[in-house]
């Protein structure tokens, strides 16, 4: 894997060269919103690796649970963190899209209430993981993890059962998207995607480094009193 | 025209938001790696 990283990061700046050309320049202009849509581009692959990275964390705090598996727990870790970078992009390209569009930056919709609670839920597990001591910690960051994905099916299925703001889905639940557009669209996800990968891999390894670097410290201590 | 800005500016902060994590996995995996070889010295 370590040989392979540096060819993966390599093969998803290409990708991500070309899933950005063919977002600008490509797909086609859209009729009534003008280039402003092509922020779509950008604003649905971010929200959709975010719920793929929850999903992760969730499965990942599920395995800790039951195996107490440390890997699964630095699995969860990364897969949160990360997941609240891509949230936190949704949220802030939402109101920007959002503004030439409705003419408002943000209003109290049931889609945008939800996707602010579910990062602030995520926001709050890293802040549990970053500044408590205890041998609890990820016994119970994974429990709060499983509280927080509940909300992942609920932003993901408020446009589809209540009348909101936000637009209807543009795959299933009776939205209809041109075939270029739907390329494009697939093509940034896996674009998103295969950087949430790399991103993950990279951060996982500073996560094993980060608990080697602290048992190291821990047992220097122990030596420095035993002395 | 005005579009077009606020399309720049979705841009602009997608790519600097990954940009600054990305930056600070960087510089944490530096310092640790340091860390690191001074403690197996």
């Amino acid at each position: 894997m370590k040989r392979a990283f540096p060819i993966l990061a390599v093969l998803t700046a290409l990708l991500l060269t070309y899933s950005t050309y063919q977002a600008l320049v490509v797909a086609p202009t859209e009729r009534t919103m003008g280039d402003v849509q092509r922020i779509f581009y950008y604003h649905v692959p971010s929200a959709w690796t975010a719920f793929l990275l929850f999903v992760v964390n969730l499965v990942a705090s599920v395995i800790y649970l039951t195996r107490k598996s440390a890997k699964a727990d630095a699995v969860a870790l990364v897969s949160a963190e990360v997941g609240v970078v891509f949230c936190t992009v949704v949220l802030v390209t939402g109101p920007i899209w959002a503004r030439p569009v409705w003419g408002i930056w943000w209003t109290w919709d049931l889609r945008l209430t939800l996707t602010l609670v579910l990062w602030l839920i995520y926001v709050s597990y890293l802040v549990l993981r970053r500044f408590s001591d205890s041998s609890q910690t990820p016994k119970l960051a994974a429990v709060l993890a499983i509280f927080g994905a509940l909300d992942v099916p609920l932003v993901y299925f408020s446009i589809w059962f209540f009348r909101t703001q936000h637009p209807q889905p543009v795959i299933g639940g009776g939205g209809s998207l041109d075939p270029r557009m739907l390329h494009v669209l697939l093509i940034n996800w896996l674009a998103f995607s295969c950087l949430a990968f790399v991103v993950c891999c990279w951060r996982y390894r500073l996560e094993l480094l980060h608990r080697e670097v602290e048992e190291m410290e821990s047992l220097e201590a122990l030596r420095g009193v035993t002395q | 025209m005005n579009a077009i800005r606020f399309l720049w500016a979705a841009y602009v902060a997608t790519w600097l938001i990954h940009g600054l994590y990305i930056g600070s996995v960087a510089r944490r995996y530096s310092r640790l790696r340091q860390r690191t070889k001074e403690l197996r010295k």
